[in-house]
This record gives structure tokens, C-alpha cells and sequence, in this order.
């Protein structure tokens, strides 16, 4: 799974934009738009629901999702006392993927969220500062683009080891590259409209003007780029699981489970499945929910 | 009967879902062969909009037109693809404000010309080259063998333009269409370009329609001027008469408020307000809101176009009034 | 007591601004390490004084290095040569004012009413800016940002709290005047500041910068296209030709009598306001050069109808002629054009 930058229109609606819209306020008239964009709502009601149980999970009267049974292994979905089945060790497929959702989704946010400030923090200063200080980070950044994202999480995780920690560390670090790009595109974008040269001409210091003028019209758009992030954050770390690069057995985790049950996609398939479709669902509603805010946000459209 | 085209009370409207936008409301005229008509209005007052329907250029799902159009007898509402694509580019042609944007940036432009001209009449790819090159001639574009192998962005903008003009004759079109040509040009080019146009116009015997918001420009190349304000045409003269006795309080206003040679030190008149939103059909007179002559009457009904004399016609109520002071 | 009214300190004789030499180039393109560059020559060695209260006309084509100029009087660019006095202050030197002090007394108005006001932010927030960085307290702000919107003729209960794609261009554009004038300066650059407006729009914001200029005791350096708007507005006009000053004077001598062949094209290209004496001939030919690779001599050369070996070889240099000054070899006796009085 590539890292796709998205087409950098991003920053050029941006004052055309706000003219068509009416009624006060441009966040106003995004959330007005937002709401009425079905797929949008009903993707961010799923992410809601998963994020909820998820943190709810102790809560919920599940059955512990670290209790084996010889007896109980590979029950089919629908058997009593467990709706959803059990894997290969007897364990509750229903507690662990609602206790799995916990650390991947902690897994698919938290790298997506470090490489928000640190990619953010030096795109952010790569396109206001330009010149030379844009040279140098965005060469370094290239560096990294040139390995394929997958190849360089695994490397990095191969290098530091399996883990947690460690996975969310080479998932930032492959973060970081794809969003200080965009966010140097995009203020690129905006230093080049005449209010920030006012701005300068007004004898404002450069972080008064970053923070002013700046911030809030290159935020909306990082953000929307960093939401489709973490869908692949989600899918790498999965992977990096399945490889057994990433979080340790018996961590309940979708992308372990899916490593380990596919030993019984032979028995019962339907069930070996259950994780995938777990991390389907979440990065494709990631996925649409993001195209909805760049949509709500384009208001040219 | 000789009428080259008739536009009969055009209406244009734009559907987008947050609202619906009354481009032209009821436009009238007709222009015969050999004539230029010049369009006269502020942005947003519907000449564009007027212009770019005679080839209905608008997104098809999100327009609707009524009204009628017709370019020698022919019904362009009613124009089926085939027809249409026939009607664009060879018996009508258009010229834009941003020539970049009628050549494509890729090919050459001796080759975009000569592939128009072998789309629209069929001709060997030799003699197409060969007619570029005398249109390149024809536009006096210095050394037109080696412009042809030019890409458009080694031409210089008024260069740009007068190609773009090349590859509008490039199919001998009877009717040529003008948005705003000369618009992004420098003083110095401009001048040449609308030389160019008024010649080429003698030359072929070309309806024109010339779409400006420049006083002096509709004034330098128009037989006629119509001066359109949110979507209608207010006064439609002669240009001599419409620069010696406009009678519509907007078309005076425009005219006394553009800046001119002696007008040092003086107030300008200007006319107050904005132009109205096009979401909402107005019931009276649409500059009655701006209008410093407006009487009780303005706000009930909208006026109709009324000759107040030889082919001099003018939408106000006041406009007979204004004949006889 | 209002710190940041600048007093005027020279006195009315002693010229505003003072611009001397000033030169930049852009280099384009090519070159990886700056080998082998083609530059733009955007502003050549231009030299110009604004005398307090007058009204400084620019005028000149694309190209010419009109706006450039503003951008290096506001240091927006920083100049390649030259220096800057701001009455009697030179700037950026050891021992004058800061380029943050010009700033406070020189500010712009863009032509883009869209992009130069900033889309998230309220009128009042945009105004308030400036001042607000400069120290002003918030509730005082506020009665600047007042006050600012009915010096422009905008009802600030009103305007105050809209966004800028809630009005009309004529609005944006006094806004973008209003906030120029926030840090009350002495010298307002108004680069192509009406030249998108529609004409009826256009006489409405023309007679709101007479009168502001009167009642604020303002100076202003005018650039624009449009010949007629310059002529209206400006005291003394100056003309350029890609990156050169052709000729600069009263505005009376340069619109009544022009002595440059340059001012002389750009003056007959305008369209004639009357049908019945249209425009048979265009005054000169072709498109202003690229001002990447200008000719040789005198940059006009290439399009003027009276250039003679002289002009390829050498420069000509502005010299006064009469009211106004002049870069042209005609107009200097002994140049070796044929056209020149003998010396």
C-alpha cells in the first residue's frame, strides 16, 4: 500500500473558496456542508461506534479475550455465548476484536498524530521560511520518499525490533516525510497570496504571521490529508503484525489476529476473515470521511 | 431577412445546489453580416453569459436556456451534437480573453491549426499546413513559417492572440465571437489587436460580437453597442449615439463615470451601490436600487425595451422624457 | 498622545522618500548553483523622489517593473543596490530607521481584493492586525478598526464582523485601503489598486482616495495601467519602459507635450472615446521585449520607429528637457542622433 500525496489543489480553493459560500463564517459553512453529505456522517458514525467500544471495552460485559480453551477452538460464528465465534486458541473473537480495535486503532493514530506536529512543524517552516531552510528539509525528506513505505517500516522495525513502541516509531518516521511535504506545499500556496506580503508590509514578526495568517488556512488541509494517513497507519501496522514485526501475541491486535488465525482459513473462513474485515471497514470509513472534509472544505464544488 | 443571427429574449440560468443564478433575463437582438456588435457591461451584468450561449458552451446538466437563437435561420437550442460541433468552430468562431487557454500547451501551433482545419473541411495534411501558414500571414504574425513550429508558451501574449485569432478564421466562420480579447494585453498590443479584428471583420465580411467592458474599446470597434446590466439589455444604439446622448440613467452613469482626458480635479459621478444579486428575479426595473431618477413606477414592473428613435432602444421608463429634454 | 503618528521632520521641501539607484534582478531558472543564470532585469538603477503630499503617477506596461518597484519601496523585496531615505532617515542603515519603522510609514493596497485579505479572518480581525502588532491594546484596536471602516465609507456596525467573500470587490478594496491606512502612514503605495474594479465602482473608490488623501494629509505613489486613471489622479507621472524610467515630469508636460517616443505610443494606443475619429493606426508595433535579455543601448530601440545606430550602442540617460526629464537620445544635444540638436 503506497502513501499517495494527494493532488496539491489543496491550497488554491482556499480564497476563491470562501466566496461562494453563504452565511457566517467558513467553518460554519463546512460543517453545513458536511452534514449534508450522508456518506460522510455515516462513516464518521461507524469510526465513532468502534472508537467508543473500543475505549468502552472493559465495560461492555465482554468475555476476557485473553482466556484460552482447548475446548472452545474455532466455534462458528452464531454459537452461543459466542456471537462472533472463537479462534484458534478458544478465545472470544467478539472481546478480542472489540479489545483488538483498542491498539489498532491507538497504532493507526498515534503515528499519524506525531508525524502531524514533527511533519507539520518542519513543512509548515520549510514553506514559510523558502530559500535555503526549504532546500535542506526538503532534501532530506526526499531521502526518505525514495524507499517504498512499506519496505521502509519493515526495515525500521526489523532494525529496532518487534513492539509497540518500536512500531510506532518507524510508522512516524515514515509518516513524517508524505505530511511535511504537503504541509510545505501548502504554505507555499498561501505565502504567495498578497494578504501575507500585507501582513509583512504591516511590520508583523514572521510568528505573528505564521500564527495569524497562515495557521488557519493551512490546517484544514493537513488535517484532511493526516485523516487519510491513518487508515494506512491502521493497514501497515496490521501488517507489520502479520509479519510479526509488530504488537506480540497474545495481544489481541487485527493484524496479529489475522496472522495467527490464518491457519484456520481451511475450517472456517468466515471466521480467519473477521479481522480483515475489522481493518477494512475503519480505513475505508477513514478514507471516505477525509474525501468528505476535502470535499465540505472545497467550496467551489 | 438578411439577419445573420436573432437572439429572441434569451434567458440563462445556472442550477448549482446551493442556489439558482439568473444569468440573462430576456436578451434581444439581431446582427447582420458585416456588423459589429459591441457588448457593453460590468462583471456579472450577463454579457459573457450571453456570448458563450450563442455555441451554448455551458455545462449542459446545470443550464437552462429559452428564448431562441438563431444563426442563419438555424435553432441552436435546438441543435443536436452533430450540429453543434458543426456550428462550433466553423460557422461560428470565438476568441477568448486568455489565449492560453484555446491552444493546448503541449502541441505546436502550426499543428492545432492545421489539425482544426483538417477536422472542419477534410483537407490533406499539406494543404492544411499550408493555410495555417497564410493565416499566420493573414494575422501578421512576423515570419509564419517559423511561428508555426512555435509552441504557445514561446509566443509573447499579443503574439498569442493574434494566432488565437488565426485558428478562429482558420474555417472561414461567418459569425466570430469576442470575450474580451484584448482585455489581459498591454496598451500598445491592444490597439494593434482591435486594428486587427475591425480589418480582418472588412475583409471577411464578419458578424462580430464584441463583449468589452471598455468604453473606449466598444467605442474604437463596434457599429453598435448594447450595454447590458444584470442580464438585460438597458439601451441598445448606434455608437455614435450611444456616445453623444446615452438616455438609460446607467448606460450616463458609465459613461460620466470612466475617467478621461480633462477630468483633472473634478468630482467623478459615481454611480452608487453595487450591482444586485442574480438569485433573485427582481420584480421592477433591476437599477432602480442605484438609479438617481427612480420613481414609484420603477419598483412595480419591469420596463420594457422601447425605440426612442432610429434604431435606438432603451429599457426605462423614463426614456421618452428623455428624448424630448 | 498617539505613539505612532510619525511627525514630519524635514519640513515640506525635503522630499518624502528617496529612492536612489535602486536595482533588482530575478535570477530564472537554470544553473543548479547559480552558474550560468539568465536574470530578470526587473529594475535597472532607478532613482525617484516623493515630495510630500504630491500624488507620484507609475505607469508601463507589463513587465516594466512597475510593481517590482513597489515591493522594493516597501522592502517586501530587498533590493539588490541602492538606498532608501524615508525624510531624511536612510533605511536599513546604521544610522537610520529600521525597515519595520519605514513600514509604519509607508503601507500598500494590492489590486486582488480576493487574495489580499486573509479568508478566515473577520474585517475587524484583519484590521486590527497591524496595530494590534504594534502594540496597540485591544479595546483601543477596536476603536481604530471603527473608525478605520467610516474613513472608507463602510457602516462598521455593519461590516465589522463579515468575512471577506460576504462583499462585494468595491467593499474588499476599501477594506484593503482601510487596513493600509491602520498604522496611519505618511506614504500609501497603491499598486493597480482599481484596476479590477468595475467603472462605476472604480470613480466610487477614486473620489474615496481624493478625499481620504485630504483629509489625512496623505502621499501617494500611484501605479497603474491605465493612462486616464493616472492622469486623474497624479501630480507628476513617471514612465517606464522594462525596468527603466523613460521619462518623468508634471503630469501636464508628460500628458501634454511627451517627449519620449515611448510616452508618445503609449499615449496615442489609448482607444479613442469618439467614433468618428477612431484610431487608424497603431503608434508602434509588436510586444515589449522579454526583460530577461533587454537590447542593447536603449531598451526601446527594437520598437521605436526613430532608433539610429546610437541607440543600440549606448544608454541614454535621464536628463531634463524643458518641464520634464527625458531618457532619449533625441532629446540630448550632441548625442550623435540624427534627430538630436548639435551640440
Amino acid at each position: 500500500m503506497a502513501i499517495q500525496t494527494p493532488s496539491l489543489e489543496l491550497g488554491a480553493p482556499l480564497v476563491q473558496a470562501t466566496a461562494a459560500a453563504a452565511g457566517r463564517g467558513y467553518w460554519k459553512s463546512v460543517a453545513r456542508r458536511l452534514r449534508r453529505d450522508p456518506v460522510t456522517v455515516i462513516c464518521a458514525a461507524v469510526l465513532l461506534l468502534l472508537v467508543a467500544s473500543a475505549l468502552a471495552a472493559p465495560w461492555l460485559g465482554l468475555a476476557d479475550p485473553y482466556k484460552t480453551s482447548m475446548l472452545r477452538r474455532l466455534y462458528p460464528l452464531g454459537s452461543p455465548n459466542h456471537i462472533l465465534g472463537t479462534d484458534e486458541l478458544g478465545r472470544d473473537m467478539l472481546a478480542r476484536l472489540i479489545y483488538g480495535g483498542r491498539l489498532s486503532l491507538f497504532m493507526g493514530v498515534t503515528p499519524v498524530v506525531c508525524a502531524l506536529l514533527i511533519g507539520g512543524l518542519l513543512g509548515i517552516t520549510a514553506g514559510f521560511v523558502g530559500g535555503r531552510t526549504n532546500m535542506a528539509i526538503m532534501r532530506v525528506m526526499d531521502v526518505f520518499y525514495a524507499f517504498p513505505s512499506v519496505l521502509l517500516a519493515i526495515s525500521l522495525s526489523g532494525a529496532m525490533g518487534a513492539g509497540t513502541e518500536n512500531t510506532l516509531l518507524s510508522l512516524t518516521l515514515v509518516f513524517i516525510p508524505p505530511v511535511c511535504r504537503v504541509s510545505e506545499s501548502v504554505t507555499t500556496q498561501v505565502r504567495g497570496f498578497d494578504f501575507v506580503d500585507a501582513a509583512r508590509a504591516s511590520g508583523a514578526s514572521a510568528l505573528t504571521i505564521v500564527r495569524v495568517h497562515v495557521l488557519g488556512n493551512v490546517l484544514g488541509p493537513i488535517l484532511v490529508y493526516a485523516t487519510s494517513l491513518i487508515s494506512v497507519a491502521i493497514i501497515l501496522a496490521a501488517g507489520l503484525s502479520f509479519l510479526g514485526l509488530g504488537v506480540k501475541p497474545p495481544e489481541p491486535e487485527w493484524g496479529l489476529m489475522l496472522n495467527t488465525l490464518r491457519q484456520a482459513i481451511y475450517v472456517n473462513p468466515v471466521l480467519a476473515a473477521l479481522p480483515g474485515v475489522m481493518i477494512f471497514i475503519t480505513s475505508i470509513c477513514f478514507n471516505m470521511m477525509s474525501d468528505g472534509l476535502r470535499a465540505a472544505m472545497d467550496v467551489k464544488a | 431577412m438578411s439577419d445573420l443571427l436573432q437572439v429572441r429574449d434569451l434567458h440563462v440560468t445556472f442550477k448549482t445546489p446551493d442556489r439558482t443564478v439568473h444569468a440573462v433575463n430576456g436578451v434581444s437582438f439581431d446582427l447582420k453580416r458585416g456588423e459589429t456588435l459591441g457588448i457593453l457591461g460590468e462583471s456579472g451584468s450577463g454579457k459573457s453569459v450571453t456570448l458563450r450561449s450563442i455555441l451554448r458552451l455551458h455545462p449542459e446538466h446545470r443550464t437552462r436556456w429559452s428564448g431562441s437563437i438563431r444563426m442563419e435561420g438555424d435553432e441552436v437550442l435546438d441543435m443536436g451534437s452533430r450540429a453543434l460541433g458543426d456550428l462550433r468552430g466553423r460557422r461560428v468562431a470565438m476568441i477568448f480573453q486568455e489565449p492560453a487557454t484555446a491552444f493546448d500547451p503541449v502541441f505546436t501551433v502550426g499543428h492545432q491549426i492545421a489539425e482544426t482545419i483538417r477536422r472542419h473541411t477534410g483537407k490533406s495534411e499539406s494543404d492544411a499546413w499550408k493555410r495555417a501558414k497564410e493565416l499566420l500571414e493573414l494575422v501578421r504574425i512576423p515570419s509564419p513559417a517559423q511561428r508555426l513550429k512555435a509552441y504557445p508558451f514561446e509566443m509573447s501574449g499579443g503574439m498569442r492572440q493574434r494566432a488565437m485569432i488565426a485558428l478562429a478564421l482558420s474555417c472561414n466562420p461567418s459569425l466570430l465571437l469576442a470575450d474580451e480579447p484584448t482585455t489581459a494585453l498591454d496598451a500598445t498590443v491592444q490597439i494593434q489587436v482591435l486594428l486587427l479584428i475591425r480589418e480582418l471583420q472588412r475583409e471577411f465580411d464578419l458578424g462580430v460580437i464584441f463583449v468589452t467592458h471598455d468604453i473606449g474599446v466598444a467605442v474604437e470597434v463596434s457599429d453598435r453597442i448594447g450595454v447590458m446590466y444584470a442580464g438585460k439589455i438597458v439601451e441598445l444604439a448606434p455608437v455614435e449615439k450611444m456616445v453623444d446622448a446615452p438616455q438609460h440613467p446607467y448606460s450616463r452613469g458609465l459613461l460620466a463615470s470612466t475617467v478621461h482626458d480633462g477630468m483633472r480635479g473634478q468630482r467623478l459621478e459615481a454611480i452608487p451601490g453595487a450591482p444586485p444579486d442574480l438569485a433573485e428575479v427582481p420584480t421592477g426595473c433591476s437599477f432602480a436600487p442605484r438609479c438617481k431618477f427612480v420613481r414609484p413606477d420603477c419598483t412595480t414592473a419591469p420596463p420594457n425595451l422601447r425605440a426612442t428613435g432610429d434604431s435606438h432602444l432603451v429599457r426605462c421608463v423614463l426614456a421618452e422624457t428623455a428624448v424630448a429634454a | 498622545m498617539d505613539t505612532m503618528i510619525p511627525v514630519d521632520r524635514g519640513g515640506p521641501a525635503q522630499p518624502l522618500l528617496l529612492a536612489s539607484g535602486l536595482r533588482k534582478h530575478f535570477p530564472v531558472g537554470g544553473g543548479l548553483l547559480g552558474r550560468g543564470r539568465k536574470v530578470v532585469r526587473a529594475v535597472d538603477d532607478l532613482t525617484l523622489s516623493v515630495a510630500k503630499g504630491e500624488t507620484l503617477g507609475v505607469v508601463g506596461e507589463s513587465g516594466c517593473g512597475k510593481s517590482t518597484v513597489a515591493r522594493l519601496l516597501i522592502r517586501l523585496i530587498k533590493p539588490d543596490r541602492g538606498t532608501m531615505v524615508l525624510d531624511g532617515d536612510p533605511v536599513d542603515e546604521p544610522h537610520g530607521i529600521t525597515v519595520n519603522e519605514l513600514r509604519r510609514q509607508v503601507q500598500m493596497v494590492f489590486q486582488d481584493s480576493y487574495a489580499s485579505l486573509n479568508p478566515r479572518l473577520t474585517i475587524a480581525e484583519t484590521l486590527a492586525f497591524a496595530p494590534k502588532a504594534h502594540g496597540l491594546p485591544a479595546a483601543q484596536a477596536r476603536e481604530r478598526v471603527r473608525d478605520l471602516l467610516s474613513k472608507v465609507g463602510l457602516d462598521p456596525n455593519n461590516y465589522a464582523e463579515r468575512y471577506p467573500h460576504e462583499l462585494s470587490g468595491g467593499q474588499r478594496q476599501r477594506v484593503n485601503i482601510a487596513r493600509a491606512l491602520a498604522l496611519r502612514p505618511r506614504l500609501v503605495i497603491l499598486d493597480e489598486a482599481v484596476s479590477a474594479l468595475d467603472k462605476s465602482v472604480e470613480a466610487q473608490v477614486l473620489n474615496m482616495l481624493v478625499d481620504l488623501k485630504s483629509e489625512l494629509g496623505l502621499t501617494y505613489l500611484f501605479i497603474s495601467h491605465d493612462l486616464n486613471v493616472v492622469q486623474y489622479l497624479s501630480d507628476r507621472v513617471l514612465v517606464m519602459y522594462l525596468g527603466k524610467i523613460v521619462e518623468l515630469g508634471p503630469v501636464e508636460a508628460i500628458y501634454g507635450n511627451p517627449q519620449h517616443p515611448y510616452t508618445r505610443a503609449l499615449l496615442s494606443a489609448r482607444p479613442s472615446m469618439d467614433p468618428r475619429k477612431r484610431t487608424k493606426e497603431a503608434p508602434i508595433q509588436g510586444d515589449p521585449p522579454n526583460p530577461i535579455d533587454p537590447p542593447s543601448g536603449c531598451r526601446f530601440r527594437t520598437r521605436c520607429p526613430f532608433a539610429e545606430e546610437v541607440c543600440a550602442k549606448l544608454e541614454p540617460a535621464l536628463a531634463e528637457t524643458g518641464r520634464q526629464a527625458v531618457a532619449c537620445h533625441m532629446s540630448v544635444a550632441g548625442s550623435g542622433h540624427s534627430k538630436a540638436v548639435a551640440a
